[in-house]
């Protein structure tokens, strides 16, 4: 990264050079970790999409005269990689902020870390519901809905369309895995212990998930929550067709990517499965012809022509790259650590590209959770079609 | 009983998956007397081939034997490249170089095909096995392949000339050479059967875990464990540790509650221990005398 | 070591033919050896002197990988005993530690021998079973150690004192170390110190051990278990001691790193650790325990070798006038980036081929090279 740096640099001066009195704007530095190798690198567009994008915002003036300096780093998903590379980013780089970083366990170890140095730490790619506690960590942020909520917009959705429904529910035995479980029976309320009747956890060094799908078959359950990251949900979906139980089928949107999950289990034996989005789908026909989707198009096309341009996380990257942006607009030259989080913790009602017509993101000093709103969608055929409204659990 | 019956089948049927991989690591074992921890990283790669050629247009009845054999070329190559430079080099490089060799695979395989999981078809067909919901037809298949390589290789140890001079190879070098065994071609041999093998392992495997990078992570442990239950000098031994391993698992998983779920792997691995502690030869091994 | 040393019977213990016992004859005050050794000592107190933040944590990391190393060698190096699961021992201080800091309120210097005595414990008991195995089979029972130990303490049941998957964050009001005696210093540069510190106190006590009577013993059972069992050496006694006495120091160097990392959780004590470990002492050189410096660098920097290897062949681009070649922007370092796993084999693979016995080897060659030219 120095010599990207350098290289940065080196083009600045160039710059400087030929527009002699170009008016020297500010420069922001925003550091990120991402896992741009091993085993979550997937995962490695969103950052990917976000050094574009950032790219994008210098060269259409997004914040004036200011520039933006993004300084991505690899942490391999890496707990103690992440600590290193993330103090590289504040105490080397001296980044105002980090954006988007990667991941549940990665994060919780820099967590303390940030907020003990008051460095805002913005809008993080993982959904686990610790991220909005502005009580005891006020510089750490969501972006996306947290785990909790789909949970419990699952729970209440199955109390209202199938009260008297047997649940056997498969979760990954950690922070992400849990969170989803206590939302869902916090939807289910009181007749959460009456109406689930299995849950096994997995580990991720588990080879396969078989085993709990075959008691969950005989367990007589007729409803099935899948808490599982995509090659453990693949299985879970592939196994229960093989053996032939056909429970009412709920999928965690962390797994309901048409074509890292669906394709690989099947799409016959996916039929039916109900998962729920916030972004729209690049799939979908139905918003080719949306402005913000042209927009999003043209935009990869110049700047990340390498991007999947059926991956969501090409949109995720865009959409929260565009929610950073905003902050920083509304910081008005003022890109003090104090500044940009209160101004990221006073969005209100902003619409941002891509994220499903309806759904608007909302902050407060005691409201750290921006986007708490998703829409019901239904496998069928060769992709997910909404339904139902969009359901918001913004906390009161 | 019915969920008890239920669970000894499937754990069976994944029983299935250590014992291939059981068996892939008692081979190399008795070629080179080495454990090979990149073992699991070479069967996922050569998985690789296989589904790229069949996503090239080949039908599964050339692809999987073309893979095999490119294997066998490849872990032959490997010992004639990497290993042949340090064979007199202390032990422990030779654990470094697996631990090199089990990165460069693992890191290039997600380079070229990526991280996300790939689907690939069972040679044997989908569904259940003789209208059984406990058994697939894969999973049926797997289990009659992996005896018949089980005999074969039997036969191969027991019977052939190369197979006997190969287990002289290992067992004492030095007379093998005094009687005119080419040590060294032995060993570069047995590397390419262990590699074969293991491609054949990974095949079998990947239409149940489905292929990514990691998929032999943990397969490769419950494979050890199989491999040493059974006796790391006995492949019929390793082929029943193999299911034996996959029995336990799912009874502990089914009948400790969620301490057995969460444990599944580490009870695969306290059984590693605990046999080598009671019973280093495994329960069907021989007795391994020290040489002095 | 029957039957994993076949390729070379005249050297069947783990280390290499050029080994020399650390206690070999002239010893003068002002040997080669000691005037290294004072340098480098030097060079590492002026560290927090002239460079800033940042880099005095990287210093700090690898003064704990150091230490870490130096207790693997204990095992494998002197005593001639595999481990692969030395992230165990590891994850035992560092967690004491963190469980004695945050829920038992004890002072966390005092933390550090508690976390070396706990960790000596579990490492005896669990050398009583690993007395049983020799080389691989050892290698094997430990690898299964380092694998279990993230599930184990992920453990529902255990969840009130380890914190379960969340970890244990330390220091919760500043997050900063509390830096004793009224000293007017930066927590960061305390912390330094105070590794610095231990590392020596450490290094010398290793030092002294293995030239002591145990450390003979220790020395007799890697190179000859038979010939030194004939002589009346208690292998049980000596292998145990051994066994317990590098979990100790792992231990130690746990614990430091919970103090200095403020954070504890299971995922940072996968196997991947246990295997840096080893690919540390491999690298500083095995049975030379001056190279845990070496190896402590080399597990600092190995694993951001992508970026390592991207900023030299640029540097090498520009030199030989090839940088246009080479695509532009990032682009490049991505590509690294993502065979980041490759460009690490390869260079280990190449690290065997030129120094077989790590760093210690290849010094002691250049240093006789030099001392024949000379003489």
């Amino acid at each position: 990264m120095e010599l990207m740096r350098t290289k940065l640099m080196a083009a600045c001066a160039v710059l400087a050079i030929s527009t002699t009195a170009a008016a020297a704007g500010t420069t922001v530095k925003i550091g990120s970790t991402n896992a741009y190798s091993g085993p979550a690198s997937a995962y490695g567009q969103i950052g990917q999409t976000s050094a574009a994008c950032f790219n994008w915002a210098n060269d259409n003036k997004i914040l004036g005269e200011d520039t933006i300096e993004f300084i991505p780093l690899d942490d391999g998903y890496s707990p103690p990689k992440t600590v290193e590379q993330t103090r590289k980013l504040v105490e080397r780089d001296e980044v105002v902020l980090t954006f988007q970083q990667l991941g549940t366990p990665t994060n919780s170890a820099i967590h303390k870390y940030m907020n003990a140095k008051k460095v805002p730490h913005l809008f993080l790619a993982t959904g686990a519901s610790k991220w909005g506690d502005p009580e005891n960590f006020p510089w750490t942020m969501g972006w996306q809905p947290p785990y909790p909520t789909e949970g419990e917009i699952y729970g209440k959705y199955l109390i209202a369309n199938k009260p008297d429904a047997k649940v056997a529910i498969l979760y990954q035995n950690d922070d992400y895995g849990k969170d989803y479980l206590n939302g869902f029976k916090k939807g289910l309320g009181d007749k959460a212990d009456e109406m689930i009747v299995a849950e096994t956890p997995y580990e991720v060094a588990d080879p396969t998930v078989d085993s709990a799908i075959i008691s969950f078959k005989s367990s007589g359950a007729d409803t099935f929550f899948n808490i599982a990251t995509p090659k453990f949900a693949a299985q879970a979906i592939r196994k229960a067709d093989e053996i032939g139980w056909k429970p009412l089928h709920f999928l965690n949107s962390v797994s309901n990517s048409v074509g890292a999950v669906l394709k690989p289990a099947g799409l016959e034996a996916s039929q039916d499965i109900i998962s729920s989005g916030y972004l729209m789908d690049p799939t979908d026909p139905e918003w080719q012809d949306h402005p913000e989707f042209k927009d999003w198009l043209a935009f990869m096309d110049k700047y990340y022509p390498d991007g999947d341009k059926t991956s969501s996380f090409t949109v995720l990257g865009w959409a929260s790259c565009q929610t950073m942006l905003d902050v920083l607009k509304r910081a008005e030259g003022d890109y003090s650590r104090d500044n940009i989080m209160e101004k990221a913790a006073s969005i209100h009602e902003l619409r941002v590209p891509l994220l499903l017509p309806g759904i608007l993101i909302d902050t407060s000093p005691t409201d750290y959770y921006p986007i708490e709103a998703e829409q019901l969608m239904r496998f069928t055929g060769e992709g997910w079609e909404r339904f139902g409204d969009i359901i918001s659990a913004e906390s009161e | 009983m019915e969920l008890f019956l239920q669970q000894v089948v499937s754990g069976i049927s994944t029983g299935a998956i250590y014992a291939c991989m059981a068996l892939a690591v008692v081979m190399i074992y008795q070629a080179i007397h080495h454990l090979n921890f990149a073992q699991g990283e070479m069967a996922m790669f050569s998985t690789y081939i296989a589904w790229q050629l069949m996503a090239w247009g080949l039908p599964w009845g050339l692809a999987l034997p073309l893979a095999v054999i490119l294997s066998f070329f490849g872990g032959f190559a490997i010992e004639r490249i990497v290993f042949k430079p340090i064979q007199n080099a202390p032990v422990l490089s030779h654990i470094v170089i697996f631990i090199a060799l089990f990165s460069i695979f693992n890191s290039l395989a997600g380079f070229i095909w990526d991280f996300t999981i790939k689907s690939v078809a069972s040679p044997f067909g989908e569904g259940p096995f003789m209208g059984s919901t406990l058994l697939g037809k894969h999973q049926a298949g797997m289990i009659a392949v992996t005896l018949v390589m089980l005999a074969m290789l039997w036969a191969f140890f027991q019977f052939t000339r190369v197979g006997l001079a190969m287990r002289a190879a290992a067992a004492n070098p030095e007379s093998a050479r005094l009687v005119g065994i080419r040590v060294e071609t032995m060993t570069a041999l047995g590397w390419g059967m262990a590699s074969a093998i293991g491609a054949v392992a990974g095949i079998l495997i990947a239409p149940v875990v489905f292929l990514e990078p990691n998929m032999m992570l943990s397969i490769l442990l419950y494979g050890f464990a199989g491999a040493v239950l059974g006796g790391l000098t006995n492949p019929l031994g390793a082929v029943v540790g193999g299911f034996l391993v996959g029995i336990i698992e799912n009874l502990a998983g089914t009948y400790l509650g969620d301490v057995g779920a969460e444990l599944k792997l580490s009870i695969a691995l306290a059984l590693i221990i605990v046999v080598l502690v009671m019973k280093p030869e495994g329960l069907f091994g021989r007795k391994i005398v020290q040489r002095v | 070591m029957t039957d994993i040393a076949h390729t070379d019977h005249r050297n069947p213990g783990l280390t290499a033919p050029a080994y020399r016992p650390a206690d070999a004859p002239r010893r003068r005050l002002l040997s080669g050896g000691n005037i290294v050794t004072l340098l480098v000592l030097a060079l590492l107190i002026s560290i927090p002197i002239y460079s800033k933040g940042f880099f005095v944590f990287q210093m700090t990391q690898m003064l704990v990988y150091a230490i870490a190393v130096l207790g693997l060698n204990l095992l494998t190096g002197i005593n001639g005993q595999f481990s692969l699961g030395h992230s165990a021992f590891y994850a035992i201080g560092a967690y004491t530690c963190a469980i004695l800091v945050e829920l038992g309120g004890v002072n966390y210097m005092l933390t550090i021998p508690i976390a070396g005595i706990v960790a000596f414990g579990f490492g005896f008991l669990f050398a009583f079973p690993a007395l049983r195995l020799e080389g691989l089979y050892l290698a094997l029972a430990t690898f299964a150690l380092a694998v279990a130990t993230p599930q184990l303490l992920k453990l529902h049941a255990i969840e009130q004192w380890t914190g379960g998957v969340q970890g244990i964050v330390m220091f919760q009001d500043t997050f900063d170390v509390p830096v004793p005696f009224g000293l007017d210093m930066d927590p960061g540069v305390w912390t330094f110190y105070l590794t610095l510190f231990v590392f020596a106190v450490v290094y010398v006590l290793a030092m002294a051990l293995v030239k002591s009577r145990t450390g003979r013993a220790m020395m007799a059972i890697r190179d000859n278990p038979i010939a030194a069992r004939s002589m009346g050496i208690s292998l049980p006694y000596y292998k145990a001691t051994a066994f317990g006495v590098s979990a100790l120091v792992t231990g130690i160097a746990g614990a430091l790193n919970a103090i200095v990392i403020k954070f504890v959780a299971p995922d940072s004590f996968t196997f991947f650790f246990a295997i840096l470990i080893l690919v540390g002492m491999v690298i500083g050189g095995v049975g030379w325990l001056q190279g845990c410096l070496i190896g402590g660098l080399a597990m600092l920097y190995l694993p951001n070798i992508a970026e390592i290897f991207d900023n030299v062949v640029l540097w090498f681009a520009g030199l030989f006038g090839f940088a246009d070649l080479l695509p532009s922007g990032n682009a490049l370092q991505q590509q690294f980036i993502r065979l980041s796993g490759v460009i690490y084999g390869v260079i280990l693979v190449l690290f065997i081929y030129v120094a077989p016995s790590g760093a210690g080897g290849l010094i002691r060659a250049i240093v006789s090279r030099v001392k024949r030219l000379t003489s």
